[in-house]
């Protein structure tokens, strides 16, 4: 890339050197610009220790009246006269949900990021580049809304078929059972829409960085394009594909109004896909605004819950990801 | 298949016997199967398209736009406060965040340019990316809104910019390393002090990608609605166009308040409200595109 490469209409006016300008002034005008950058770089990991003081100061009632049993109890009763906030019915619905979201959205993504880098023709690339930063620019409340007032309906008719279809069937009529149209699974599609475009974009940087002599290679040893791809676009990226689903699960675990939306809001435990259920930040959304005191505490402590969850599996996968990287970048 | 040279039929030959069906109809079969998922993507995306434009579409207008929010049971125009609200809270987080974050990111390239420090903070705003908003949300109630006593419309811009930060310096920072060294080294050549450099040469020819990295943070910020739900209070009757007294509104919470009606004339103008968001944040990331593609021709 050559100098007038970036913004040719504008060449960058340097400064000419100013005598009068030198010595100590410039200097001190230099060290405070140096000062205030690192300042604001500083700012993210300030931040973030901000929000785990914070939010545990206020959580930390609703931590001392449970105790362990916050994350192990499944006694949610806000409202009783000796109140109980058991969170695992939530949280069993933030891991169901993403799990859902998960199985559906990593093969539509993966197969979105291999037509983007080995099978789509030139010119059929660009629509599809467009369609996922569509699909990623859409709001999360408008997939909410459309979820609840266009899908959930048919979806529960749907459910109704697949139930019937199922039943008698030991295990699996336990798992597709009910017809709720707000449920588990309802959330995990939308959820799985919401998800897709960034692992479909960053799988793709993954694949687009396998050095092409390895494909050569192995087309060269006689393989099909899909064994190609197999063997040396998903073998090689493995560990950057590993990454790029961990961040969809943190997104996805952190879904919070399209979920609130669509979830139906009933605390439960339970193996049955079309059912009803909640989850931690649906929760919180739904019933912050009625809470106060220990009530409120407990929602907060929810969003401890989720803040660490979300920020241990971001870290592992950014390592994932960084890794991938530094192993594409000696190769 | 005809091959014109002996040469051309041997390997036609040796390809025919070395790749049995099997494998060849595996081949095909994982090929449909890969073009079936993009069809899979686009089928929910243009299904809540024509979705939200139908029943948007009836809804919005000059009077939606700017007529106060009548209560959910009557029907009728109304979004006018959402709309303010939506550009009043966007636009402070945007001034709040950009500046720092542009900053935070010369810090990472510029000064810290590989360091411990400065690869702790480039690995940490990608953690803080990651971080829900539903939790900024939070932070911001238990930092900024139990403390003032205050549900304002700066409070959402706060958890807005929490949010955005972290997009505004992974854009700015890869920006940044794209700008030629031979360009840095120029400008000291001349006697340039460094911070002069990098405000009068780095960051102007990284203009355009940072702008387009901005403009997608700012589409993200303008869509949110989880960290406005503790911390902007509730408005219907008059647009609030200030920031720093009086509860506000914005559009998408207006959707997520809207759609739990029972009453048709409230979801009617959620999906209004709908429709207009979507239009506002497709402006936004298409004029990201525009800015980022004009930058990537002329780079070619």
């Amino acid at each position: 890339m050559t100098t007038t490469a970036i913004r040719p209409e504008t060449p960058p006016p340097p400064a000419p050197p100013e005598p009068s300008l030198s010595g100590r002034h410039a200097h001190l005008a230099d060290n405070t610009f140096r000062v205030v950058t690192l300042m604001c770089g500083g700012l993210v990991l300030a931040v973030l220790a901000l929000i785990a003081i914070f939010t545990t100061n206020k959580a930390f009632p609703a931590f001392r009246s449970e105790g362990l049993s916050f994350v192990t109890s499944r006694n949610w009763n806000p409202t009783a006269t000796h109140p109980h906030f058991g969170g695992l019915a939530f949280i069993y619905g933030t891991v169901g949900i993403s799990l859902i979201a998960l199985v559906l959205a990593i093969p539509v993504s993966l197969g979105m990021a291999l037509f983007l880098t080995e099978v789509a023709p030139r010119r059929l690339r660009l629509p599809v580049v467009y369609l996922i930063d569509l699909l990623a620019a859409v709001p999360s409340v408008v997939f909410g809304l459309w979820g609840l007032l266009a899908l959930s309906g048919p979806l529960s008719r749907f459910y109704v078929h697949v139930d019937n279809v199922f039943s008698g069937i030991p295990l699996l009529d336990r798992i597709f059972k009910g017809s709720a149209n707000k449920s588990f699974f309802t959330a995990g599609l939308i959820v799985a829409m919401m998800i897709t475009p960034i692992i479909t974009s960053l799988t793709r940087e993954v694949f687009a960085t396998v050095p092409s002599a390895q494909k050569e290679g192995t087309l060269a040893l006689g393989a099909t394009r899909w064994e190609m791809m197999r063997s040396a676009i998903l073998g090689y990226g493995r560990s950057g594909v590993v990454g790029a689903v961990m961040l969809g699960l943190g997104r996805a675990m952190g879904e919070t109004i399209a979920v609130a939306l669509v979830i139906g809001s009933i605390p439960s435990i339970t193996l049955s896909l079309f059912h009803p259920g909640d989850a931690m930040a649906a929760v919180i959304a739904n019933q912050f605004g009625e809470s106060s005191g220990t009530f409120q505490a407990a929602l907060i402590g929810l969003g401890v819950v989720l803040f660490a969850i979300t920020v241990v599996i971001n870290i592992i996968a950014r390592s994932f990801v960084s890794r991938t990287e530094k192993a594409m970048g000696s190769a | 298949m005809t091959a014109p040279t002996p040469a051309g039929t041997e390997r036609d030959s040796l390809t025919q016997s070395s790749i049995s069906t099997g494998r060849r109809v595996r081949n095909s079969v994982a090929t449909v199967a890969i073009v079936l998922t993009v069809l899979i993507a686009a089928f929910p995306l243009v299904l809540l398209m024509i979705y939200v434009i139908r029943k948007g579409g009836s809804t919005v207008g000059l009077k939606f736009l700017t007529k106060p929010i009548p209560p959910p049971i009557r029907k009728g125009p109304g979004m006018g406060p959402a709309v303010v609200g939506t550009l009043v809270i966007t636009f402070w987080a945007t001034v709040l965040a950009v500046p720092l974050g542009i900053l935070g990111a010369v810090y990472i390239t510029e000064y810290g340019a590989g360091n411990r420090l400065s690869r702790l903070v480039r690995f940490m705003s990608d953690v803080m990316a990651g971080v829900p908003s539903v939790v900024m949300g939070l932070f911001i109630f238990t930092a900024f809104t139990i403390k003032t006593h205050k549900l304002i419309g700066l409070g959402g811009s706060l958890a807005l910019a929490c949010l955005m930060l972290p997009i505004v310096i992974r854009a700015t920072e890869s920006m940044l390393t794209l700008v030629p060294r031979e360009l840095r080294e120029a400008s000291y050549a001349l006697g340039t002090s460094k911070s002069r450099t990098v405000l009068t040469v780095v960051i102007p020819a990284a203009l355009p990608g940072i702008t387009s990295g901005c403009l997608l943070a700012v589409a993200r910020a303008a869509g949110e609605t989880a960290p406005l739900l503790f911390t902007i209070g509730t408005l219907q009757l008059h647009a609030n166009w200030n920031a720093f007294k009086g509860s506000n509104t914005t559009l998408s919470f207006q959707i997520f308040a809207n759609a739990q009606q029972p009453f048709v004339g409230a979801i009617n103008r959620a999906w209004g409200a709908a429709l207009t968001l979507i239009v506002l944040v497709l402006v936004l990331t298409v004029a990201a595109r525009i800015i980022a593609s004009r930058l990537s021709v002329k780079a070619a």
